[in-house]
């Protein structure tokens, strides 16, 4: 059974540690602490007449998983590609350790790294040709040695110099996850990043994202249709229906204080009846 | 603007070049079939005109010059079709990458790939037909420089299209040089065309070089602010198909085309 102790319990450790010894630069560093890694407020996306994303406020706390959870169509990949910038959003802001995204856009996305099924790396490349290529573009400092260090932490090394494109899936997974490491970065955002994947490999991607989780001061927003994975990683989820949050809770809690046995079924509820659960949170 | 991130897309073609004979044949091969092929058209040419006129610096010099102009440009877009084949714009577009930088990166990549083939150009023309670049004098440099901002300027432009109208549109952007070809004078005089065709060549770069080119050869008079306003145009082009990617790329973030490129259009 995945243990870990609850992300508000380690930051309020974090600032109760922070506010003794009160002068101004430990000022900042609490303040750091307490802020989310990622706030968005008031998010909306819409293509014509259809609303792909309403008014979605949410944040990512430090050392927290959040799950974004929903059916296909929900909007879960559209508050991703916004976040990630490669989408805008009509209206709303999205903020990553507090830089606006839509005003420092290199700022944010420097801090920020994802991985998602949809996005594999170029298969033309080796495994440390992509590495080396996107460490250059998040500007990684030391990139040879942070490299070697992701190789050896993704058992990819005896892949050094194979592309890309003849790996399992669960290799590639890998691969993409390593890169999204490779800038350490605050903000992780993981699109059904063990989808395809087999029951084993989807297990050690799931210990590798929460060892992850549990060191430094990151967040990660973590999307998946596999509820059992969603329960016994996550620390906190978001349920999304047609663009709007309808709830938002603790996965191992939530089910109960709907009347559910598990998070299966009240995902179920939820998307074959979102206004009888639903609080529609505007 | 960071060297480092201009350096990454340069090095990916770099990765991508050095172990694809599918890639570094183009580069040489198809200047090289068309210095030799051009280069005994103009030996059989000089031996049957009675005329005194040496068609080699007048048409092989024509075709190097001009084969110079469709490397640069194909050097910009293939290193971006390179990111439409492995289906990257998400991966790229999701780091700190601006599109200055991105565009940047494309431009290196061409320089070093349209250098290469300009050497071989060169060391053909002039070591098996004996093209003399004296000929030409010391407009040769400023012949290269309008020839390559036009090349970059037309990449990017074609590079933006591709961006905006998805993947298919790649086969509209491989014609046109020889679609443009036939107005900026190759092989002849502007004064052959006629008047519609002259008005579309004075607005293209190109036809200043190759008008350029044959006053030198013909001994007559060559007008350097000819050429100056060429290249004024050129940067003109540089700068207008920056612009224009700029706006396809903004276009494609708010529409979501970015994000689902391969659906070549999200309506």
């Amino acid at each position: 059974m995945l243990r870990r102790a609850s992300a508000v319990g380690k930051v309020g450790a974090r600032v109760g540690a922070t506010l003794t010894l009160g002068n101004e630069f430990e000022g900042k560093t609490m303040q750091q602490a307490v802020s989310p890694v990622l706030a968005v407020d008031g998010l909306c996306k819409t293509y014509g007449d259809h609303s792909a994303v309403e008014q979605v406020s949410c944040t990512v706390g430090r050392n927290e998983i959040v799950g974004l959870l929903g059916p296909n169509g929900a909007g879960k990949t559209t508050i991703i590609s916004m976040v990630l910038g490669v989408l805008e959003p009509t209206a709303g802001s999205i903020r990553i350790e507090g830089i606006p995204l839509a005003e420092d856009r290199a700022g944010a996305l420097a801090c920020t790294n994802f991985a998602a099924v949809y996005a594999p790396l170029p298969g033309n490349l080796t495994v440390y040709q992509n590495l080396r290529i996107f460490g250059m573009l998040y500007g990684v400092s030391d990139l040879q040695e942070r490299i070697d260090a992701l190789l050896a932490q993704y058992e990819l090394a005896r892949f050094h110099d194979t592309k890309c494109g003849v790996l399992s899936s669960g290799e590639q997974t890998r691969v993409s996850l390593a890169k999204a490491m490779l800038n350490s970065p605050r903000l992780l955002l993981l699109d059904e990043p063990t989808a395809s994947l087999d029951p084993s490999a989807a297990d050690d991607i799931r210990h590798r994202i929460r060892d992850f989780a549990s060191r430094g001061t990151c967040g990660v927003l973590w999307t998946s249709h596999n509820m059992y994975e969603v329960e016994a990683v996550c620390d906190r989820v978001l349920f999304l229906s047609r663009g709007r949050i309808l709830l938002e809770g603790n996965p191992k809690t939530l089910p109960r204080e709907h009347g559910k046995p598990n998070l299966e079924e009240l995902f179920i509820t939820l998307t074959r009846e979102p206004l009888a659960l639903g609080r529609g949170k505007a | 603007m960071s060297l480092q991130r201009i350096a990454a897309v340069a090095l990916r073609q770099f990765y991508l070049m050095r172990v694809s004979p599918a890639r570094i044949l183009p580069l040489f091969a198809w200047v090289a079939i068309d210095i030799v092929l051009w280069g005994y058209i103009t030996r059989f040419l000089n031996q049957v005109s009675a005329a005194e006129l040496d068609f080699v610096p007048l048409l092989l010099g024509a075709v190097l010059l001009w084969d110079f102009f469709t490397r640069v440009m194909q050097g910009v877009t293939t290193t971006f079709f390179e990111d439409v084949w492995s289906r990257n714009f998400l991966n790229l577009f999701a780091t700190p990458i601006s599109v200055g930088e991105y565009v940047g990166g494309l431009v290196v990549s061409s320089i070093v790939t349209s250098t290469l083939a300009l050497f071989v150009m060169l060391v053909l023309a002039s070591a098996v037909f004996g093209l003399s670049y004296f000929a030409y004098g010391l407009a040769f440099m400023p012949f290269l420089l309008v020839l390559f901002l036009f090349g970059i300027a037309l990449g990017v432009f074609a590079s933006a299209t591709v961006l905006r109208l998805g993947p298919a549109a790649e086969w509209l952007i491989w014609p046109i040089p020889a679609l443009l070809s036939p107005f900026v004078g190759v092989f002849y005089p502007l004064a052959t065309l006629p008047d519609w065709m002259q008005v579309l060549a004075h607005a293209l770069p190109p036809s200043y070089v190759f008008e350029g080119m044959r006053a030198l050869l013909a001994g007559g008079p060559f007008s350097a602010w000819a050429l100056f306003f060429g290249v004024v145009l050129a940067v003109l082009y540089v700068v207008g198909a920056g612009w224009f990617f700029v706006r396809v790329y903004r276009h494609a973030v708010r529409t979501g085309l970015l994000a689902r490129y391969s659906a070549e259009t999200v309506s």
